[in-house]
């Protein structure tokens, strides 16, 4: 299935050249695509522009140390690189260690499984369009929500973005993996 | 073991992937999520609307030096941090805050022990080892409170929680739980701060306290 690769998103690509063999070249590229926008995201959720450059370096090394723990089966990029700006963040910004659920880890040499990889990359873009087409206030709440300016308690009360098609997509790459891991302990 | 019938609430699965849950909260809920698989694909999917909402944030530019900065380092010798495994009852996030250590448990009489792993201004979270026909120990709710079982169940008012099945209760519930028939019933129990000062401080005054 290696052929369908170049089908896959670019930043998916570059992710797994980083993943795979260590390509610095793809590095670039993924600094070059998210250092801005992380900066963005970083000084939306409250930070300095000069404390931003500091989450933004220590975001782009992990994503370089952590790459191993990437499984696009499960996740896009964004998403990934999100919970550790999220992370990073939190840890900085209150000097502790965010809990982690466990990790369930893809193990090296599994075929990828391209549809799934596809089909979730298709959901995610789905999910996308469906944020852009929000009425502003509304976007505005969700926007809130995920840069960590609402309480839970208040993100009770907003209305729910359409996430059963892309938690379905995600099923399958967590089925997929835990069926690998079974197979493998056996 | 029986199926998980108790979940995360979705909003706390979005809060805790943005990282506005305390400290104590997103210890159950990075617990449960361990545990569950129904709960880790809806924190994934909450990633996923996080991740939009990054690629959609418009760019700032970044100093010129960073990019050469991050990649002077790259090659750099790193100590990841420690990851501790699920040993036996206990998933791994709560093996982190043990640090790895077995549960020091501390006598509350009538055959129930605690054991306080983490407590300050922003909350608690102990484990709690109640014995079979067992209550749990009188308590009241002052602010929320997140139970998460680890072995052996509990019921109460609302219903039967298992191994994995975690109970939110605020202020709106009274319960009392009572450990099931068989084995000792073991729970992770979080709570925030409100809940330690309801006997001692008048309510006026807690906010003052919270932080
Ligand atoms: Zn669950
Ligand atoms: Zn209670």
């Amino acid at each position: 299935m290696s052929q369908s690769r170049t089908d896959y998103s670019q930043q998916t690509q570059w992710m797994l050249a980083v993943r795979d063999k260590r390509d610095r070249h793809a590095f670039v590229a993924l600094f070059d695509y998210f250092a801005p926008r992380l900066k963005g995201f970083i000084i939306r959720s409250g930070a300095s522009p000069h404390q931003a450059e500091e989450i933004v370096q220590d975001v782009m090394l992990t994503i370089w140390r952590k790459a191993a723990s990437f499984d696009p089966h499960r996740a896009q990029v964004s998403a990934w690189i999100y919970q550790i700006a999220r992370n990073r963040h939190i840890d900085i910004a209150r000097k502790e260690n965010r809990p982690m659920p466990e990790e369930l880890k893809e193990e090296p040499g599994i075929e990828p499984d391209a549809s799934q990889i596809l089909g979730l990359e298709q959901e995610a873009g789905q999910l996308r369009q469906a944020l852009a087409n929000l009425k502003p206030e509304q976007r505005e709440i969700i926007e809130k929500a995920y840069l960590g300016e609402l309480t839970h308690q208040e993100i009770s009360s907003q209305t729910g973005l359409p996430l059963g098609t892309i938690k379905s997509r995600i099923r399958l790459g967590l089925e997929r993996l835990r069926h690998e891991l079974k197979d493998l302990k056996q | 073991m029986s199926a998980i019938n108790h979940h995360t609430p979705d909003a706390m699965l979005a809060a805790y992937a943005a990282g506005t849950l305390p400290h104590a909260f997103a210890v159950a809920v990075a617990s449960h999520v361990s545990l569950c698989a129904k709960c880790r694909v809806a924190l994934e999917a909450h990633q996923a609307v996080g991740g939009a909402v990054l690629e959609d944030t418009s760019a700032v530019a970044v100093s010129s030096s960073l990019k050469d900065s991050i990649l002077a380092q790259l090659d750099d010798p790193f100590t990841p941090e420690p990851v501790y495994d699920r040993n036996g009852i206990y998933p791994g996030p709560i093996m982190e805050v043990m640090k790895g250590r077995a549960p020091k448990w501390k006598k509350l009489g009538m055959g129930v022990r605690q054991d306080i792993l983490t407590e300050d201004a922003f909350g608690s979270v102990r484990l709690l080892y109640i014995p079979s026909g067992q209550a749990v120990p009188d308590h009241s709710h002052n602010g929320l409170e997140m139970t998460l079982v680890l072995q052996g169940s509990f019921s109460d008012e609302t219903g039967r929680f298992g191994v994995g099945d975690i109970e939110i209760a605020d202020e709106t519930l009274e319960h009392t739980p009572i450990a099931d028939p068989g084995d000792a019933c073991i729970c992770l129990a979080a709570t925030d701060a409100r809940l330690r000062f309801n006997a001692l401080i008048p309510r006026l005054l807690q906010p003052l306290f919270r932080i």
